[in-house]
């Protein structure tokens, strides 16, 4: 059978927080509570969210899961997330790369823009210069 | 905080108001130059009037005075020494500036100092965008968050409001004839040679500094210019 869903809400499950104080960090849900609130923890060592309950409308679900016990503690949960390496992964998911570059574009300053602008043309000069060569290079066949 | 605690009745008593006010530090002003010092001394003549029973008593009248202006001298009132000027805390020497409106605009510029009058000394320097030391208003500036290390720069003394202030008689006259034949295209402002020296000594310094810096240059040189998706408000400079 095809599952059209791969993300589940399960004990274990990383999620990044849409909404509110922690917006933008991720977290584990340790516990679900009701149907529309999950117990969630950062942990808060290492993500800076507290324990606490959230509703699922403020998160959206990862691919990275932990093998972790229902309401497991703070020490248990530290070391199922760093033996887990999430934070590693997250990081390298491009969903967490276009985050963070929409992060870095919103904090340069002009003189970053104007050095990301030369380098933007120095690129397009780059790809042109291949661009005619292969052309030239399909003409003469 | 209400000024009054009832209608009528103030929050302050008046010792307390007069504390406040600062009045008790004041120092007495020294006389300034064109104010008329009213002389405490009322010239007055005394008559001896008599009043039968009662013995005489003096009237005292005062003399009018010998001496009227013919035109009214307005007293000139106390103006309290000027202050430095209260600037931006980003307009720092050294901060590289956009320049919004006039002549200059667009233009990114070194600021080297900001004049007792307000106003900002700045310039391109030179060799780089073609802005000389000029003056400048801070409100048509942008301050970007990119600074140059001024520090060991020594901007000569002479760089005052009073050496960019323009004469006062530098608009010339026309005669009759010349307004009717109107501008002649090939006046060209000749530049004093103390000008260009100075703006040697001063970019001479900046220059090896700017250089130090991989593209400052080149950002030097370029315009300002906003492109599609930004948005003043939400750029950071």
């Amino acid at each position: 059978v095809m599952s059209l869903f791969t993300r589940f809400v399960e004990i274990g499950r990383v999620v990044l927080v849409n909404y509110g104080p922690y917006e933008g960090k991720i977290a584990v849900i340790i516990d679900v509570i009701d149907q529309n609130t999950a117990l969630v923890s950062g942990p808060q060592k290492i993500t800076g969210v507290p324990r606490h309950a959230l509703s699922f409308k403020r998160m959206s679900l990862t691919d990275i899961k932990i093998n972790i016990e229902r309401s497991v503690r703070q020490k248990a949960l530290i070391k199922a997330f760093t033996e887990g390496q999430v934070l590693e992964k997250w990081e390298k998911t491009s969903w967490a790369k276009k985050r963070a570059a929409r992060v870095k574009r919103a904090n340069m300053n002009d003189f970053d823009r104007f050095k990301a602008m030369l380098a933007k043309k120095r690129k397009s000069h780059i790809v042109q210069d291949a661009q005619r060569k292969l052309i030239k290079a399909s003409r003469t066949k | 905080m209400p000024k009054q605690l009832a209608r009528g009745v103030p929050l302050l008593s008046r010792s307390a108001r007069y504390k406040k006010s600062g009045k008790w530090a004041v120092k007495h002003r020294g006389p300034v130059e064109g104010q008329v010092k009213k002389s405490k001394a009322v010239v007055t003549t005394k008559t001896e009037k008599k009043l039968g029973k009662k013995g005489t008593r003096t009237v005292v009248r005062p003399r009018s005075p010998r001496f009227y202006p013919t035109e009214h001298v307005p007293t000139k009132l106390y103006s309290r020494p000027p202050r430095p000027p209260k600037i931006r805390p980003s307009l720092v020497p050294g901060v590289v500036l956009i320049v919004l409106a006039g002549k200059l605009r667009g233009k990114r510029v070194v600021l080297l100092k900001v004049l007792p009058s307000g106003l900002l000394l700045i310039t391109g320097p030179y060799k780089i965008n073609g802005v000389p030391l000029r003056r400048v208003n801070p409100r048509y500036v942008i301050a970007t968050s990119t600074k140059i290390d001024v520090s060991a720069v020594e901007v000569p003394a002479q760089l005052n409001d009073e050496f960019f202030k323009k004469p006062a008689n530098s608009a010339p006259k026309k005669s009759q004839e010349e307004f009717f034949e109107g501008d002649k295209k090939d006046k060209k402002k000749e530049i004093s040679p103390e000008r260009k020296e100075l703006q040697k000594t001063v970019d001479n310094q900046i220059l090896p500094i700017i250089s130090n810096q991989e593209y400052l240059k080149e950002y030097l040189n370029a315009h300002f210019g906003l492109n599609k998706g930004e948005y003043p408000h939400l750029l950071k400079f």
